[in-house]
């Protein structure tokens, strides 16, 4: 599950390594393989929509089954099959979207807000700022980011605040050693000498001249970031520290289709399927957001 | 040499001192004291034995005594004692902590193993159909969820073929499995990183130097590119020690192993917290020492890294 910080940082070095758009000529067949390589776009949508709009796409209900039905094989009428209590497996993993996503959501903002705000004062608040930002960042990173939520989970309780808050801290040192990198990468070049020259604030020169350049690195970071905190939140969710029964989780599914192993594959190989899947979708849209924000 | 050493075993002593105290203040600011929260769930507790056992662990003392005598303990190794069993923190760690060593040991080392041979594999195929498979391997790889993998496993081999049982025996395959699982996990990061370094390193001139004066594409490969990556894939392959206690821990569930993640699971399920605070801090000991490590192997693949300067940046404004 959690590569997730560590993970992330990986990202980041492929990132920062890939490759940069080779022509500047605009020709229409370049503008048109420009717009195709958002497809991915269209499959996160639809995940999206499941989040939102559960009900269009699945015409089952995910809490209560049907007993008479249960441990049917997937078919065209349940497409993942049904689990021991009669539900729809498909409509489960359909319903448990918008929880997975608004705990993996919670954690990427405050892993982003935080680990952004490290970073720019990292890289333009003077060697002092530096020292400190960065050992933190290192104590983020001595712990893994399993056992930062995990100790939330043993003090507070079991839940997708506490899981997305812990998940999030964890995330912030990659955030901060992004940002501080690409700020670093932006202030000696001219145009930043030369605003400071001028008389330009602290504050006009770091949202004029430095955010502009940061924020397309971090957008990417941002995508990979919530696929690593999917990630690692069905992980915990697995492990029995997400949503308690019988909300519908993406690892919550998987941990209770375990127990119906030996009859009934489904249980968790789809649901797992569509996890790897989103992961995926997510990686690429950041290497797409990547190369579209390079210059 | 000396400087860096020493400045670089500062640094981590820093930093776990740092660990020791954010994870002292994270318990200390709880709206309750550890003992409170540990019988919190058991109503037959009245307030006088719950006073008593906070005399007994100490948490009655004023919190910078607390501070300094658990700093203390832990600097002689002592990580204070379980509330669920009543024994050291310490010995309950170590009567577990073999069998992950094990489990976590050797997928290391497959996972490094693996990682090299994708890289090569990668570097050295003929078809560009073949290498872009290849190269697609690692994003795959880090996108599959470790206990969905082992699930997946199990159905496969042990529910659907029968060679291996459901639950850890001494078979080969009991131990080989996790451990594939684990590794392939780990596995990918390094790759992708130690793929991309060897990419860069095949841009350089000197490798145009080496094929005009004939040499063949896998000396190449792995006389230079490879020992000329081998840095930054050290680097990562410390960050994943991280990755590797969490991946554990999750092996081990699905495997039902006994180790370090059922200790760490029991725990948390108990809310022992003097336990959960000593399997933090020796993550953060284990993690640090082990980044320590690559540091100090670091300057001896690559010697640029001490001469180069270590530019920390000056104040924007100033």
């Amino acid at each position: 599950m959690s590569l997730l910080a560590d993970n992330v940082d990986t990202a980041v070095a492929t990132l920062a390594a890939s490759e940069q758009p080779n022509s500047r000529i605009a020709s229409a067949s370049a503008a048109r393989r420009r717009l195709a390589q958002w497809w991915v776009l269209v499959p996160l949508a639809i995940m999206l929509s499941w989040a939102f709009l559960p009900a269009l796409f699945t015409g089952h209900d995910p809490i209560t089954g049907i007993p008479a039905d249960k441990l049917l094989a997937p078919s065209t009428e349940h497409l993942f099959g049904t689990d021991h209590l009669g539900r729809d497996v498909f409509s489960r993993v359909v319903y448990g979207t918008r929880q997975t996503l608004l705990t993996a959501g919670l954690a990427c903002l405050i892993g982003s807000i935080v680990g952004s705000i490290l970073g720019l004062l990292a890289g333009t608040a003077g060697r002092f700022a530096d020292s400190v930002a960065m050992r933190l960042v290192d104590v983020i990173l001595a712990v893994p980011a399993f056992l930062i939520a995990l100790i939330l989970v043993t003090a507070t309780e079991p839940g997708p605040l506490s899981l997305g808050l812990g998940v999030g801290i964890a995330s912030i040192a990659a955030f901060a050693r992004l940002v501080r990198t690409e700020v670093l990468r932006v202030r000696s070049r001219d145009f930043v000498q030369a605003a400071l020259m001028s008389g330009g604030k602290y504050f006009t020169v770091l949202r004029r001249h430095i955010i502009p350049h940061v924020i397309g690195p971090v957008l990417s970071l941002l995508a990979v970031d919530l696929g690593a905190a999917i990630l690692a939140i069905s992980g915990l969710g697995f492990l029995g520290f997400g949503s308690p029964p019988p909300t519908p989780e993406w690892g919550l599914l998987i941990s209770e289709g375990r127990q119906y192993l030996s009859v009934a594959w489904w249980l968790t190989t789809l649901p797992g399927l569509v996890i790897v899947a989103a992961v995926m979708l997510m990686a690429t849209l950041g290497r797409t957001i990547n190369k579209a924000f390079r210059f | 040499m000396g400087g860096y050493i020493a400045k670089r075993v500062g640094q981590a002593l820093l930093v776990i001192w740092l660990a020791y105290t954010a994870v002292f203040i994270a318990v200390q600011s709880l709206p309750n004291d550890p003992v409170t929260i540990f019988l919190n769930s058991d109503s037959a507790a009245d307030p006088a034995t719950i006073a008593q056992m906070k005399e007994y662990y100490g948490y009655d003392q004023p919190v910078i005594v607390q501070y300094f005598s658990q700093l203390l303990g832990l600097l002689r190794g002592d990580l204070g004692y379980s509330l669920s069993s009543g024994s050291e923190v310490s010995a309950r760690i170590g009567e577990v902590v073999g069998s992950t060593l094990v489990l976590a040991g050797s997928a290391f080392v497959v996972a490094v193993v693996f990682a090299v041979a994708l890289t090569a594999a990668a570097s050295l195929a003929r078809g560009p159909r073949l290498r872009n498979l290849l190269l697609n391997l690692p994003p795959l790889m880090v996108s599959i969820p470790v206990f969905w993998l082992g699930l997946v496993l199990l159905q496969l081999l042990a529910v659907q073929l029968g060679i291996m049982s459901l639950f850890p025996d001494d078979s080969f395959l009991s131990l080989a499995v996790p451990i594939f699982v684990l590794a392939v996990h780990l596995s990918a990061p390094i790759a992708q990183v130690l793929i991309k370094s060897v990419q860069e390193v095949g841009t350089q001139p000197f490798v145009d130097v080496l094929r005009a004066k004939g040499a063949s594409e896998s000396w190449i490969f792995y006389r230079h590119m490879l020992k000329n990556a081998a840095p930054a894939a050290l680097s990562i392959a410390g960050i994943t020690i991280g990755t590797l206690l969490a991946g554990s821990v999750i092996t081990e569930t699905v495997f039902a192993r006994a180790g370090l993640g059922q200790l760490i699971l029991q725990s948390v399920t108990v809310q022992d917290i003097p336990l959960v605070q000593g399997l933090v801090l020796l993550t953060a000991v284990v993690f640090t020492s082990a980044n320590l490590l690559v540091d100090l192997i670091h300057p001896k693949l690559d010697p640029r890294i001490i001469t180069a300067s270590s530019g920390s940046p000056r104040a924007l404004a100033a």
